[in-house]
């Protein structure tokens, strides 16, 4: 399992290499001048000449590139202009809030999706089965602001249920992060919801049709046992790796839920970012967020290898 | 046996995409998909000729009537008309869908096949590919159309660099599996070159997983376009689009929650239509798929 | 009274183009520590009887239709599939044909027949872990203590059937169905697995039903033989009197082309055509299109399985007509 984690690793850098040089790239894509776009028409020829100093934007591309590699070896992702700090300090204070929102939004994702799809599968083709594959349906087509809207009407504003905005941290009021934080994580998960439990589903399904199911009914095994254990065990392992697909799917949704919910997080942080033409930020900020993601696959492809001795002992 | 029974007990023979059509058209799926996605469509084609007021005009004295007689969709905070604006976006919806779809369906292959068929091109091309499709899609989609500049046919580039990706690796993986086939073999032995092989033999039959792809990418990009309008960075206002005028809409969703509520319907019309659309054809054209999905 | 008795058992399968019986009237009885064999083509029937008398099918599509089956007195056809857990591996039990797909890929070896056990006896962890390794080593897995805690991909196809047939053995059923058990392995390895049957036969004193394709399996192991074509038995005796003296063409026709142990993937060349599809039969005898002596009278009707000689039924209105002499008569 150890070599299953090294050799993942080892795959993963040129991945992060090339996405290291797409951020890189990114700024220097800004048709015209990066420092004027930056700056606005009203910044004067001295104040741009400053910025383009600051932004190491007055020389060479290769010079640049080098010390935009040598801060990375350093930690050192450049400075927000907006927020007048680290890029890496600033993404430190709000990733933990997109973490836990798509965390809670991960576990809803998994109760609703896998409870759907492993029911919807053990009685194919009966109503109970139509019915959560409609909810599916509608799952994967309603966009998550259309739905986040609805909810803030409905539960929000008309019932009074739940606050319809504003971010309570964990570490100080867990119950009220809860609150804060239960309408945006279902916004965030139906979508999730829906894709797990089709892809649930037809996993079941398959594993269903197998020969070592037949074998375990053959041998006068109860049939929760058959499904609880010999089905569901095979099953879950192409599941475990479209974990890592929502989990990055999350992330990426968060980005939306933040702005709808107003929730301090790095969606906002980013999309704040990019309004204000904060381009290094823009760099380092999803430098940082694509790391964290493809760590995470890495860590499911890491799961996969303990749930399938197949490949545990390769 | 006699001659007469072997003919009897032969399987009929039916042309291969009459045969196809005949079962889309028996699908309940791909019929429901086809019929709502249709809809959608023809109102937006038919744009010009069914809206009569601009869907740009502002008219104070009629701001935030609700859906009545002369205001089918009632009108938003500027009086605008919310038929004429949901119908023109409704329009470049499709246009931004189809875009989106055109450009995967040509640089996907490309790349895809490339890829796939070439050994000493794939792992260069796989890489990048894998690290753009390790951004999460909406953040790439965002900064890429900030650094642009925000407009509609940056966002359908944006939208292309994002989703070009998914594409070429499915169709690299049908290319690769094509590409050890007999006939394929059979075809290198007997000297076809690259362009012909991968023109007549390979890519013919790599369409039915590309097709099914594209179904589900036009329903993506119609939804992240209305995304990328909804958080600001896409189409600029006052253009009419789906997620501009829920934007708009969104600080009056109390008093006036018809602003909203009209376009997200139709917005999940669309992509419903389109996700149905693409589970017909999934079952139909390639059976396979629906356990790997 | 008979170990197992099936009576009329006729099942079917849902289509799209409506319902269609697998398996029509099939009739038979087996008494302890008997061995039947079920031969015919793949589509035949044989192991949608199989799954029948097993309660295996999946349902919806398959419908038991009529008969049943008596299984140590009790009619197994009434029961419900709580109450067939307990008959299934303690009272029958089956191994498969793809030993490479009937085993979890998840599970060790040792815990998959420790599972069997513990279905159906309570026991304490180190007996039941005891009686496992003891099952292994019966079916000829050396050092079994140690390979309790592999996985199934890490043995051959010959070892995991041995293990199946450990599994099954586990809860000593009074009957065992082994559904073309060698198909899937090499040769050599097939005699292996048929000799381990026999010995176990022996030991534990079950009765087998063994389901194949292959006279040549048929004549090393059974004591009857049923044969089936197109859902329907069309021949039953036993195993000497059908080699000596086939009544039905078609078993003819088998015994013409036995494969022997070493070319068992051969094709029935002596018969041509092939087997008819379910949606697709012909009136009247089903093996008449394909027959060489058929008369328009085969087409008429649906010959019956009628007991022609003593202990020996065929279902061919020109059985008796055709059938070779016997070798009994042959003598002054």
């Amino acid at each position: 399992m150890i070599r299953v984690a090294i050799g993942r690793l080892l795959s993963a850098l040129p991945v992060l290499l090339i996405v290291s040089l797409i951020s890189f790239g990114l700024m220097r894509l800004i048709p015209g001048d990066p420092a004027a776009a930056i700056a606005g028409i009203s910044a004067t020829p001295a104040q741009l000449a400053q910025l383009r100093v600051d932004l190491g934007l007055d020389q060479p591309l290769l010079v640049q590139l080098l010390r935009y590699y040598e801060g990375l070896v350093q930690g050192d992702l450049g400075r927000s202009l907006l927020l007048g700090k680290g890029v890496f300090a600033a993404t430190m204070e709000r990733l933990p809030v997109t973490i836990g929102l798509s965390l809670y939004a991960l576990v809803i994702t998994l109760l609703i999706g896998l409870a759907a799809g492993i029911i919807a599968a053990l009685r194919q083709n009966s109503i109970v089965d139509q019915a959560a594959m409609m909810f599916a349906m509608i799952g994967i087509s309603v966009p998550s602001f259309f739905l986040g809207l609805v909810m803030i009407i409905v539960f929000g504003v008309h019932l009074g249920w739940l606050p319809t905005g504003g971010y309570i941290p964990f570490s100080q009021d867990p119950l009220g992060w809860l609150s804060s934080s239960t309408m945006p994580a279902i916004s965030l998960a139906l979508l999730q919801a829906g894709l797990l439990a089709r892809i649930t589903r037809s996993s079941m399904l398959e594993v269903l049709r197998q020969d070592y199911i037949r074998t375990a009914r053959a041998k006068g095994l109860p049939m929760r046992q058959v499904i609880l254990k010999h089905a569901l065990a095979n099953a879950l392992i192409p599941i475990v790796t479209v974990v890592g697909i929502i989990v990055t799917l999350l992330v990426s949704g968060a980005v939306v839920t933040e702005a709808l919910f107003s929730l301090p997080g790095m969606g906002q942080l980013l999309t704040q970012a990019v309004l204000n033409r904060d381009y290094p930020m823009v760099q380092g900020g999803l430098l940082l967020v694509t790391t964290f993601l493809v760590m995470v696959n890495i860590l499911v492809d890491v799961l996969y290898a303990a749930l399938d001795p197949r490949v545990r002992y390769e | 046996m006699s001659e007469l029974a072997a003919e009897d007990f032969a399987p009929q023979r039916v042309h291969p995409a009459r045969a196809t059509l005949k079962r889309l058209f028996h699908h309940r799926l791909f019929v429901t998909g086809l019929a709502l996605f249709g809809v959608i469509a023809i109102i937006a084609a038919l744009a010009p000729w069914i809206t009569d007021v601009d869907p740009n005009r502002l008219s104070m004295r009629n701001k935030f009537l609700s859906p009545n007689g002369d205001w089918v969709f009632g009108t938003d905070n500027f009086g605008r008309s919310l038929w004429s604006r949901t119908v023109w976006g409704a329009q470049l919806s499709m246009i931004i869908g189809a875009s989106v779809v055109a450009l995967n369906a040509v640089f996907g292959t490309l790349i895809g096949a490339a890829a796939g068929y070439f050994r000493r091109l794939d792992n260069m091309l796989m890489r990048v590919n894998d690290a753009l499709m390790a951004f999460p899609a909406i953040l790439l989609a965002i900064a890429v159309t900030s650094v642009l500049g925000p407009s509609t046919l940056n966002v359908i580039l944006a939208l292309g660099i994002v989703y070009i990706p998914r594409t070429a690796r499915i169709v690299r993986s049908s290319v690769i599996v094509l590409r050890e086939m007999e006939y394929v073999q059979a075809a290198v032995a007997a000297g076809a070159g690259h362009w012909r092989i991968l023109r007549h033999h390979i890519l013919p039959n790599a369409m039915a997983p590309m097709i099914v792809q594209l179904s589900f990418l036009f329903a993506y990009a119609v939804l992240s376009e209305a995304t990328l309008s909804f958080l600001g960075v896409g189409a600029v206002p006052p253009t009419p689009t789906w997620g501009n005028i829920m934007a708009e809409g969104r600080d009056y969703m109390r008093d006036a929650p018809w602003i909203i509520t009209i376009p997200g319907i139709a917005l999940m019309i669309t992509v419903m239509g389109l996700n149905l659309l693409g589970d017909g054809l999934r079952d139909v054209l390639d059976p396979r798929l629906r356990i790997q999905q | 009274m008979s170990l197992l008795e099936v009576r009329g058992l006729t099942t079917g399968f849902m289509t799209g183009s409506g319902e269609i019986t697998a398996i029509e009237d099939v009739s038979f009885s087996l008494n302890a520590g008997e061995i039947l064999g079920i031969v015919g083509e793949s589509g035949s029937g044989k192991s949608v009887t199989a799954l029948s008398i097993m309660g295996l099918l999946p349902s919806p599509p398959a419908r038991l239709i009529s008969g049943e089956v008596i299984f140590e007195g009790q009619t197994l056809t009434n029961m419900s599939d709580r109450q067939m857990q307990t008959i299934r591996g303690p009272g029958i039990s089956m191994i498969f044909q793809e030993p490479m797909t009937s085993l979890n890929p998840v599970f060790s070896i040792g815990e998959q027949i420790m599972e069997t056990i513990r279905a159906h006896e309570r026991l304490s962890p180190a007996k039941l872990r005891e009686r496992a390794i003891e099952m292994l080593d019966k079916v000829g897995i050396p050092s079994a203590a140690r390979r309790m805690d592999d996985y199934p991909h890490q043995m051959s196809g010959g070892q995991r059937q041995r293990v199946m047939i450990a599994m099954a053995l586990a809860c000593r059923p009074r009957l065992l169905i082994a559904d073309e058990p060698t198909t899937a392995l090499d040769v050599t390895i097939q005699a292996q697995i048929l000799d381990l049957l026999m010995d176990l036969r022996d030991e534990f004193g079950m009765a087998i039903i063994i389901i194949t394709h292959n006279m040549g399996v048929i004549a090393e192991t059974a004591d009857r033989v049923l044969v089936m074509y197109a859902g329907r038995v069309i021949e039953e005796a036993p195993v000497a009197t059908v080699f000596d003296r086939p009544l039905h063409p078609y078993t003819r026709g088998l015994l013409e082309c036995v494969p022997s142990l070493t070319e068992d993937r051969a094709r029935l060349v002596a018969i041509p055509g092939t087997l008819p599809e379910p949606t697709r039969r012909p009136p009247g005898c089903r093996f008449s299109v394909r027959c060489s002596h058929a008369i328009p009278a085969c087409s008429a009707a649906l010959p019956p399985l009628e007991l022609l000689e003593p202990d020996h039924s065929a279902a061919c209105i020109r059985a008796l007509d055709l059938a070779p002499i016997r070798t009994a008569d042959l003598a002054p």
